[in-house]
């Protein structure tokens, strides 16, 4: 499965400028994982590659099939909603854990840490 | 026409996405889907939720596009912090909002907005007092941040849902 060679040299240079700029992202996205000091910092990291990265990435993919198919391909879209739509409950998951945690834990980091453990 | 479309958005959403699924807009793709989004309604009608009324549908073409400028350029924030900050994340902290903005629908909105958009996430909503904790990466000027998330989003969402 060679079809790569029939698409013109633009699209080609233009599907790869896509491509590598929505990994540079996820990539630059990565290393804040590892650069970001605390957990409620890290969490901000993997969204560059669910929003800018995952544009990108998808921007090349609709164009490189539209150009060789010679018709518009669209349905990347739908991978665009429904990662934007459930990154945000993944992530709204973990903070709310870790802050229930440090809540319970009495950690001065994060506010309203005044949790009481429910009488029996 | 209430019992053969109790939640007409949905259904014209998922009949676009049988379409882009399928990569076809013929005859018996669109009945087929149709079939589908009409079963697919009455069955979320069972559980009975609660009906998201947009208002203004240019108001919410508007946000979207305002939303995607933002995601664009805190992209850039946030990647800018990260590369190129010798501690990045110093600045972060936690920050709270009173919102005004009461509707499930539009809260459900703008925590996807600011959860998806790079540097902001969405913590904790207290629903008796009104109040929206937020996690900023940047956090230097807590009052910038309060009037881009009040006025760029809030009202806006108030506009369209409320």
């Amino acid at each position: 499965m060679n079809a790569a060679g029939n698409l013109p040299a633009w699209a080609a240079l233009l599907t790869a400028l896509c491509v590598l700029v929505g990994a540079a992202v996820a990539l630059i996205g990565s290393l804040g994982l590892l650069r970001l000091g605390s957990f409620y910092a890290r969490v901000h990291a993997p969204t560059l590659g669910t929003t800018l990265g995952m544009a990108s990435v998808l921007a090349g993919s609709a164009l490189y099939f539209s150009v060789l198919e010679a018709r518009p391909v669209v349905h990347e879209i739908l991978i665009a909603a429904f990662v934007t739509l459930t990154t945000p409950v993944t992530l709204m998951l973990l903070v709310r854990a870790a802050l229930y945690r440090d809540r319970t834990e009495g950690s001065g980091e994060v506010p309203g840490g005044t949790w009481r453990r429910p009488r029996r | 026409m209430n019992w053969l479309l109790p939640y007409p958005l949905l259904s014209a959403a998922l009949l676009v996405l049988w379409l882009l699924l399928n990569q076809s807009v013929s005859a018996g793709h669109v009945i087929l889907g149709s079939v589908l989004a009409l079963l697919a309604a009455w069955a979320m009608a069972a559980l009975r939720p609660e009906k998201a009324r947009i208002r203004r549908p240019g108001a919410a073409l508007r946000l979207a596009g305002l939303v995607l400028i933002d995601i664009l350029r805190s992209n850039l924030a946030v990647g800018r912090i990260i590369v190129r900050s010798r501690e990045p994340g110093v600045n972060a902290g936690f920050l709270t909002i009173p919102l005004d903005l009461r509707d499930r629908q539009g809260l459900a909105v703008l925590a996807i907005i600011i959860t998806s958009t790079p540097g902001t996430i969405w913590v904790n909503y207290d629903a008796a007092k009104g109040t929206l904790l937020l996690h900023v990466l940047d956090l230097v000027d807590e009052t910038v941040w309060v009037r881009t998330i009040k006025d760029r989003y809030e009202r806006r969402l108030m506009e369209i849902f409320e």
